[in-house]
């Protein structure tokens, strides 16, 4: 009987490789040669944000400072930090500043609240240096002045998101910034309360612009920062604003590649 | 000591500090060939090296370090939420010096005939996977890692339970939102607060379709774009970042001015002479009373602000800025002088206020409408 022939032995780690599950899952393999690699990223859903390709320039950091990056990846900690946080924070006069004592005394490990909050501040900063950086490399020249406008809307959204976000553990800072911030809402012309022109729009002596009809009121849902404010800001803080801001991204994100992807010299 | 500590109060007020910027700012960052000049003359661009690089960053530590061993100092600047803030500092510092010194890297080289640095890079192609995905995620691991350091180091700060009938004193807007109530210190909240804050946004916007220089696309460069980059750096530092640092650090109670080694005392008063360019006219120089009509009233406030934004853009399109107006044509210079104009009522109200107590130009209480 003749032997068969010797068959070199192969790792667990190629066993596993082999699977139809392992299969399944990654299509390419371990991105080894250089088709692979080209196929690992599109292949990928997320990493198909990217070419496959780019300019060498493209991925230094001293050109990049990866802020833009930074920025989108600080917006996914704080959803995710954000979605844990509204499992134990309930948005009502009643309990927001109970809720939010709770989660630093007895939630255990408890320090999403820190990396929220120091994450927002964080996603602010990388957002203006963000803008900083694509100023001085003058890459909102066109073919991407479009793509500068959509950025200038993410980083009004960015501040709204924090805005939003500063009322929620209703304590002193929180609705006394809110209050100080809002009544900037008053003073719209013509339809704020104490804005110039709002005493035009009346009939006789019955003015429609009051603090009860005007845009302040419409933001806070009341006179003052109270219960409805409170409700209003968590909504748009939780859903509507992060809605609209994702919109925008997936158009930014869109558009950098449509516009011939990262800017460079020519 | 103390009289260090004397004299940097006395240098932050901000009609001294302000002046010291906007006298500097424009050789630091000069907007034309003649500025550029005398910049390159007193060596200024020197800043912009490895050398100055250090200078810079040592002067900005030794002056935290120093002020930290002041107990009023310390109080401010390590207070939780101000953290970002003196964060925001440090790194808008050296994000400025790191795209300055690029930047002056490439003018030289073009100034020599040559290409900037980015273009020998441009010109090779690399792959994503795994050149960028792998600097991506070590930036990724190094943000999670600041994060996580951050939170377990500095609790989030949580006052006493929001109570509608105590205000503090001071209440400040969100820190990202401080330069437009400084602002409120100049202006009314429909302008301090509505109009400026839109015309921001809308200006941001409307720098691609205005600046419509080509040089300088997709490397960082100084010297082909002068006037763009000052005029924007002006917005982004001076009007932006700078008034964030005074709002958050240099103003106390009743919003007064406190310098960085003050006690915050909120029984400081501040003399409140202020009147209206229609009572200075009329009582002061005309030596009447104010007239009834409203419009006779203001009637030299609204030809001040009428010849500002309309007459002063005509004489400059014929004067300084011929050569902008040539460049940018009617369209494009109308939108330019106009958000220039309006950026810079700002810095004229805070001189009007300082120096000759003015408090509005046009000021028409009835309709809500000063200006």
């Amino acid at each position: 009987m003749a032997e068969a022939p010797q068959q070199p032995k192969k790792s667990l780690w190629e066993n596993v490789q082999e699977t139809q599950l392992w299969q399944s899952i990654f299509r390419t393999g371990v991105p080894v040669t250089r088709r692979q690699r080209m196929m690992v990223v599109l292949n990928n859903v997320f990493l198909h944000l990217h070419p496959v390709r780019l300019p060498k320039h493209a991925v230094k950091i001293k050109y990049t400072w990866c802020m833009g990056g930074l920025s989108f990846f600080v917006f996914l900690v704080l959803t995710i930090t954000g979605i844990l946080l509204m499992f134990y924070y309930r948005p009502t006069v009643e309990y927001a500043y109970g809720d939010i004592v709770d989660l630093g005394e007895q939630v255990p490990l408890g320090i999403m609240r820190e990396i929220h909050r120091w994450g927002a501040h964080l996603m602010v900063i990388t957002v203006w240096l963000h803008m900083f950086r694509v100023f001085m490399t003058g890459s909102y020249k066109p073919p991407r002045e479009f793509n500068w406008v959509i950025g200038v809307v993410l980083l009004v959204l960015t501040m709204l998101l924090s805005f939003t976000g500063y009322l929620l553990p209703w304590d002193q800072l929180a609705i006394w910034a809110i209050t100080v911030g809002s009544n900037m809402a008053g003073a719209v012309p013509f339809v704020g309360a104490s804005g110039p022109g709002s005493a035009l729009l009346s009939i006789g002596d019955v003015n429609f612009i009051h603090s009860a009809s005007d845009a302040r009121f419409a933001l806070l849902g009341g006179r003052f920062v109270g219960e409805g404010a409170l409700l209003r800001f968590y909504v748009l803080h939780c859903i509507g604003l992060p809605f609209v801001i994702m919109i925008f991204m997936i158009v930014h994100f869109w558009r950098v590649r449509k516009d011939g992807g990262i800017s460079g010299p020519t | 000591m103390d009289a260090i500590k004397h004299l940097i109060n006395v240098l932050c007020t901000p009609k001294i500090m302000f002046t010291v910027l906007l006298g500097t700012f424009f050789f630091v960052f000069p907007p034309t060939d003649k500025l550029y000049a005398i910049n390159r003359k007193l060596k200024i661009n020197l800043l912009w090296t490895k050398r100055g690089g250090v200078a810079l960053f040592t002067s900005l530590l030794v002056f935290f370090g120093f002020g930290l061993t002041d107990p009023n100092f310390r109080l401010i600047v390590t207070k939780a939420d101000n953290v970002p803030i003196v964060g925001l500092m440090f790194l808008t510092a050296f994000f400025l010096w790191f795209s300055m010194y690029q930047a002056s890297a490439n003018d030289q080289n073009l100034a020599e005939g040559k290409k900037p640095n980015e273009h020998a890079d441009a010109q090779e192609k690399v792959l994503v996977w795994p050149d960028l995905v792998y600097v991506e995620f070590i930036c990724l691991l190094l943000a999670s890692a600041l994060l996580i350091v951050w939170s377990i180091m500095l609790k989030a700060p949580l006052e006493e339970p929001a109570n509608p009938t105590v205000s503090p004193n001071p209440s400040k807007a969100p820190w990202y939102f401080l330069g437009l109530q400084e602002m409120l210190v100049y202006f009314d909240p429909w302008i301090a607060g509505v109009l400026f804050p839109t015309v921001i946004i809308l200006g941001i916007m409307a720098i691609p379709y205005v600046d419509n220089n080509k040089a300088g696309q997709g490397y960082y460069s100084f010297a082909g774009r002068k006037m763009a980059v000052s005029i924007f750096l002006f917005f982004w530092l001076v009007l932006w970042v700078f008034l964030i640092v005074v709002g958050t650090f240099l103003r106390g109670p009743n919003w007064n001015f406190f310098g960085p080694f003050e006690f915050w005392d909120i029984h400081k008063l501040e003399a409140l002479t202020n009147i209206n360019l229609s009572e200075l006219v009329y009582m002061l120089v005309l030596k009447q009373r104010l007239p009834e009509n409203i419009l006779l009233r203001e009637i030299f406030g609204f030809i001040t602000v009428f010849s500002y934004f309309v007459i002063a853009p005509a004489i400059l399109a014929k004067t300084w800025f011929k050569k902008i107006y040539a460049e940018l044509g009617p369209l494009r210079y109308s939108i330019f002088t106009v958000l220039l104009l309006m950026s810079i009522s700002l810095p004229i109200k805070m001189y009007l206020r300082w120096f000759f107590n003015i408090k509005y130009i046009i000021a028409i209480p009835e309709f809500f409408f000063n200006i």
